[in-house]
């Protein structure tokens, strides 16, 4: 039980939302209304999904005041409790290519992340910027279109459709394609909230002392550049593409990885 | 030394120019995707939907208009006191529109044309203009939106056979007023009247519920996008009798044509005598 405390709570998160996203449309509850893109809370607090709020704004579109404050809101939401927080305990896309990953372990199908010449890690921020300028020169929000999360969502809210090939792609990408190739590699919305974390006050917390380099925590972590420390210095995580998931916390046996609050005067 | 650093450059520079490169052609090949799935004009959006290339950059795909349709207390069924399927459908993959916004088959579900509209103030972008539907006093005006224009077409509608049929008029929420029936004399039999269904474009709100209530197999009279079904006199055109219409040529610009034979002026035949 206690090596899967955070696997268990992000589901149990993941899931609590969109069972309160279905809910809104299937029973009429006023929790949580709408989908990522533009959300109500209890019916008069607004969120916005920040880069898809840069997209409209790309495209000449001057949105709504709603848009906008939501927007704000989670941006200093994300900024708080870490950027890509989003990524491993909101969105829903994170358990299939969890799902993908963990098989792809089971299935030994790599040992270790090969380093694809024409896909690295940073593919995703040109991705994010290239989205920008496809709105601007389309006239519509690029990524929207394609976007297999709010599609995942929406299929769970409203009825899948022909969407749900997206997630097959994805998951058979993640498997037998790249290792972590969606959310470590092309997803630009999580390239977005890396930037937006980038600053973010929860980190996770290395103890060198305590650490007896087992690395499992570099098995498990999606985006393992960001745990360089490990074994090395006791200093936190502060790479913004650390999406807060806690896997490392949960499979570290000798304590040596933990939730902390970043403390900017000791960093200087 | 020297050499080390020389081969540093050339070597970034190549990665630079290879990120570049293939950017461009994901650029490409984004921008013709989505160029593609915008291109779907027969939609019908929901009411008060500003102009459909405006829409399309505005919504922001959060449903909570559909939602409000699904979820308004004049779509629970009394009997079971569930909610019944909303008029609102939120594209989906395959569904050949821009996927997860808003629109409607009538053929399906109409829209009822609520008097409070729920589906548009809860808007928080603005791809459901609220202004648009407001009357003089601020309140807000279903009769106002305009979804679409129904269009009959005469060979299929029965009521052009002959056949007595008025379904769709009075189907209509603006009865006698979206759609009016003109009679005329069915001179086949000689002792009957043709009631004929006229739709009148300055009132017709396309809410779909004639479309829906047509008898015929595929429904004669059908709601199109307004863009769609209308047509355009232009500038040439005018109704002289018509201050109004005078008002809308105002700024009407001549444009002339110049061909080949323009410099050569008109041939006067009737007058000058010449053959042809």
């Amino acid at each position: 039980m206690k090596n899967i405390k955070y696997l268990l709570l992000r589901r149990v998160t993941q899931i609590g939302l969109l069972v309160l996203y279905f809910g809104a449309n299937a029973y009429g509850w006023n929790v949580l209304a709408g989908t990522f893109g533009s959300s109500l809370i209890l019916g008069t607090i607004p969120l916005a999904d920040p880069y898809t709020t840069l997209q409209v704004l790309a495209t000449g579109f001057v949105l709504g005041a709603d848009v906008l404050l939501g927007a704000l809101i989670v941006t200093f939401f994300y900024f708080v409790v870490g950027g890509r927080a989003f990524c491993s305990w909101v969105c829903p896309i994170n358990m299939v290519t969890d799902l993908a990953n963990w098989l792809r372990r089971k299935l030994h199908l790599d040992k270790e992340e090969v380093n694809y010449r024409f896909l690295k890690r940073n593919a995703r921020y040109w991705i994010m910027g290239l989205g920008l300028v496809v709105s601007a020169v389309v006239g519509i929000a690029a990524f929207e279109v394609l976007s297999p999360i709010t599609i995942m969502q929406r299929g769970i809210i409203f009825g899948f459709g022909m969407g749900f090939a997206v997630l097959v792609a994805i998951f058979l990408f993640d498997l037998f394609g790249v290792k972590n190739g969606w959310c470590g590699h092309l997803c630009p919305l999580g390239a977005t909230y890396s930037l937006i974390g980038k600053a973010s006050l929860i980190r996770v917390d290395h103890n060198h002392e305590a650490c007896t380099n087992c690395m499992a925590c570099k098995v498990v972590c999606p985006e393992n550049h960001v745990l360089h420390m490990v074994n090395k210095e006791s200093i936190m995580v502060t790479n913004g593409e650390c999406t807060n998931c806690g896997r490392c916390i949960d499979v570290c046996n000798d304590d040596a990885l933990n939730f902390s609050i970043r403390n900017y005067f000791k960093e200087k | 030394m020297m050499a080390n650093s020389d081969n540093n450059r050339r070597k970034f520079m190549a990665t630079t120019l290879q990120s570049v490169g293939l950017t461009a052609l994901g650029g490409l090949l984004w921008s013709g995707y989505s160029h593609e799935v915008k291109a779907s004009p027969l939609v019908l959006r929901p009411p008060g939907a500003i102009k459909e290339d405006d829409f399309l950059s505005a919504c922001i795909k959060c449903g909570l208009c559909a939602e409000a349709c699904q979820n308004r207390e004049t779509n629970i069924d009394k009997e079971t006191g569930k909610a019944r399927e909303g008029t609102l459908i939120m594209a989906k993959g395959g569904d050949a529109k821009l996927i997860g916004t808003p629109y409607f088959i009538p053929t399906q579900v109409p829209c009822f044309m609520c008097e409070d509209i729920p589906c548009v103030p809860v808007c928080p972008s603005g791809a459901l203009d609220f202004a648009s539907l407001a009357n003089e006093k601020q309140a807000l005006d279903i009769n106002k939106a305009r979804m679409g224009l129904a269009v009959v077409h005469k060979e299929s509608c029965i009521a052009f056979w002959g056949i007595q049929c008025d379904a769709c008029y009075r189907a209509c929420p603006l009865l006698d007023e979206a759609i009016t029936l003109e009679y005329t004399q069915n001179e086949r039999t000689g002792k009957h009247a043709y009631l004929l269904p006229v739709v009148h474009d300055n009132i017709c709100t396309g809410c779909g519920l004639c479309e829906q209530a047509c008898v015929t197999e595929k429904p004669a009279i059908f709601v199109l996008p307004r863009e769609v079904s209308m047509g355009r006199a232009g500038d040439h055109y005018v109704k002289g009798w018509d201050k109004k219409d005078q008002e809308r040529v105002k700024d009407a610009k001549s444009q002339e044509t110049t061909t080949e034979i323009s410099k050569e002026s008109a041939a006067d035949y009737l007058n000058s005598g010449g053959e042809y």
